[in-house]
């Protein structure tokens, strides 16, 4: 009898859900209305912030400073006009977005040849130099079939930016993806990361977010063929003031396609919000899927607000595994308790647990380099609040 | 040296209708170099003795001092008990996710020695500790406590003991839930602790069979927050024999 019910509630459910999880899509700007702050997508985002990125302050393509370090056979032109906004099959479906494509003049593009193992990072650094005026920002990364490279893309400076970037994984490429928001204080950038995952490829997604007065995130992984693995980790840290937003979307158009996605946070001092949505969506299509989506945030002080929202909507009754799990805590006394009955001192002790958080996600991201830069600018957050109390 | 004493010791606990008293006075004094037992049946006030003597933030005190060699305990924070030689074995080990046991125990070792541990000697320190409690080397890189069995994770903390060397150990049952060879390896591991010059343990047990491997010079019996009577080895033979019965009525009237 239950079992009836819940299918009754469910199958209720996602057609509400189905209409939230895909607004109608459109490149027109007009066809979005400007943000109140009441719509479900925004609710969480302070838009007074957002210095008119929503509303209709002009977008500009600068000043900004994009630079490439591309190793041999990537090929990266510049195209110019609209001919590859859309070109991964996004639309935008916010203002924001539509306004970025409308008025970005031209795409930066990263190309990966067909068959071609790329075996150094390709590394684009995004600097804004603090003019005033807000950009606009278009950028396409395509593995062709069967290669397999790395991108890390660095955002820094100070910007108001609103940009999209489209990402199309080839059949059978492996690509993985860094994306890390080290902006100055002031900086706000609302981006958007539509990636298409073919067949049998696997996209991997490592999402770090430290500075900036606003960063909002949406990232959407949908597959083009059944078999694509996708596997999006997330790594922030909001100071005070900071607001830090992911939107995370998995759309799981094809059979036998995976997703794996894990989100850690910490957040210090007054005013520091974090906003975690992770949307599912597993099509009747999508038989044989396998999905897992988590969220975990540690509070290190007083006057913080995370906000973790999962929501996996499914259907088809036939697949292998999904899951997902959120939880926000605060410093587990016991832990602290256990580490100082061992001598440890109690700032050490805080040090060595928000360490131990991040750590297993870091683990996961197989990018030496990487890993030990992040465990440093880990170090550089404790150093400014938990190291210094007492 | 190492005489902890513990003098009349009152301690309560927050609870929704206000403070509850749990330890009533307790008097104790574990001599250079000795091994006292402290049994009693359940909800006595057994963890709630060595929780506060190690400081843990849950409980008040209300009354009495402990001292280790002199230095007054309870004026010192956790961390500082545990650098002036104190030790404590939970009952319930605490997982620390992402830390390393290799780490945690050099962060240890570090924070109580005042100095980083020579690299070479401490590796096969620590490896020589795992090995003696049967565990393997590779847990030294999985995290602390996490996904150990119930007897891991007291084989864990006995290789803390041996490798941290503190004047003083206490065990909160240490003993529980381990099966007989796991008994034996602990129980050795608590004998190699003893043998070392001038050292104290206070063995805190619901069960008598550990005492056939850690002879005890003390045995007390601990009932609704006090010890209701102290004696030798005869006392556990007793309690063996016939329980806690006779201790819990005479605490009764
Ligand atoms: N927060 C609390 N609120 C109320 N009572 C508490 C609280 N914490 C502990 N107690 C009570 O204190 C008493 C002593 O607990 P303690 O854990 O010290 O006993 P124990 O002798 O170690 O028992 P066991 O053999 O089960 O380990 C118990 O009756 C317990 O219920
Ligand atoms: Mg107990």
């Amino acid at each position: 009898m239950t079992a009836t019910v819940e299918t009754v509630r469910d199958a209720l459910e996602l057609d509400k859900i189905e209409s939230h999880l895909h607004p109608e899509g459109s490149f027109d700007v007009e066809a979005h209305e400007v943000p109140t702050g009441r719509e479900e997508i925004w609710r969480f985002t302070p838009l007074k912030r957002l210095k008119g990125l929503h509303s209709d302050v002009e977008l500009v393509a600068g000043p900004l400073s994009v630079t490439f370090d591309l190793p041999d056979g990537v090929r990266n032109p510049v195209v110019e006009g609209d001919s590859l906004k859309g070109v991964s099959g996004y639309v935008p479906t916010d203002r924001i977005a539509a306004r970025a494509l409308a008025a970005a003049p031209s795409t930066n593009t990263i190309t990966i040849p067909a068959d071609t193992v790329v075996d150094r990072p390709i590394a684009v650094t995004v600097r804004g130099d603090g003019g005033g005026q807000a950009i606009a920002q278009h950028l396409v990364v395509t593995a062709e079939p069967h290669s397999k490279a790395t991108v890390v893309f660095r955002f820094a400076g100070s910007a108001t930016l609103a940009d999209v970037i489209e990402i199309v994984v080839g059949d059978g490429a492996q690509l993985t993806v860094v994306n890390i928001d080290d902006w100055d204080d002031d900086a706000v950038r609302v981006g958007h990361r539509y990636v298409s995952v073919g067949r049998d490829a696997s996209f991997k997604h490592i999402d770090i977010t430290f500075g900036g007065d606003v960063v909002r995130n949406d990232t959407t992984a949908t597959y083009a063929g059944p078999g694509g693995e996708a596997e999006m980790l997330g790594l922030y840290f909001a100071d005070a003031g900071q607001h830090i937003e992911h939107r995370l979307f998995v759309d799981h158009t094809a059979p036998k396609t995976k997703s794996n996605v894990v989100y850690k946070g910490a957040l210090q001092g007054e005013g520091a919000h974090t906003v975690w949505i992770g949307n599912v969506l597993i099509r009747k299509v999508a038989e044989g899927i396998e999905t897992y989506e988590e969220n975990r945030n540690l509070v290190l002080t007083d006057g913080c607000q995370a906000d973790s929202v999962p929501n996996l909507e499914i259907e088809t009754g036939e697949i292998e595994g999904a899951g997902h799990a959120s939880a926000t805590g605060r410093f587990d006394d016991e832990q602290l308790f256990y580490l100082r009955s061992r001598g440890v001192p109690e700032a050490e002790a805080r040090r060595l647990v928000v360490h131990g958080f991040f750590n297993d996600l870091i683990r996961q991201i197989h990018v030496p380099e990487l890993e030990e830069e992040l465990f440093a600018t880990v170090e550089a957050e404790l150093a400014k609040n938990v190291l210094k109390a007492n | 040296m190492s005489t902890l004493e513990i003098k009349d010791l009152k301690v309560s606990v927050e609870t929704e209708d206000g403070p509850k008293e749990i330890l009533k006075g307790v008097t104790l004094t574990i001599g250079d170099g000795e091994t006292h037992a402290i049994m009693g049946p359940n909800g006595s006030g057994k963890s709630t003795l060595a929780y506060s003597i190690a400081g843990h933030p849950k409980y008040t005190i209300t009354g009495g001092s402990v001292t280790l060699d002199g230095e007054d305990l309870l004026d010192m924070t956790v961390d500082e008990r545990a650098r002036a030689g104190l030790f404590l074995a939970m009952q319930y080990p605490v997982e620390v996710p992402g830390v390393s046991v290799a780490n945690f125990l050099r962060t240890a070792k570090t924070a109580i020695d005042g100095e980083a541990p020579k690299l070479r000697t401490w590796v096969k320190d620590v490896n020589g500790a795992l090995e003696r409690l049967n565990l393997d080397p590779s847990f030294s890189q999985r995290s602390v406590n996490e996904g150990f069995s119930g007897g891991e994770k007291k084989r864990h903390e006995m290789a803390q003991l041996e490798l941290l060397d503190p004047k003083v150990a206490v065990l909160d049952e240490t003993d529980s839930g381990l099966d007989i060879d796991a008994l034996k390896i602990v129980s050795e591991g608590i004998n190699r602790f003893r043998e070392r010059e001038g050292k104290g343990v206070l063995l805190i047990t619901h069960y008598t069979r550990i005492l056939r491997y850690v002879q005890p010079d003390r045995v007390h019996v601990f009932v609704d927050g006090r010890v209701a009577e102290s004696g030798g080895a005869e006392l556990a033979e007793e309690l063996e024999a016939n329980g806690y019965d006779r201790f819990i009525k005479a605490a009764a009237v």
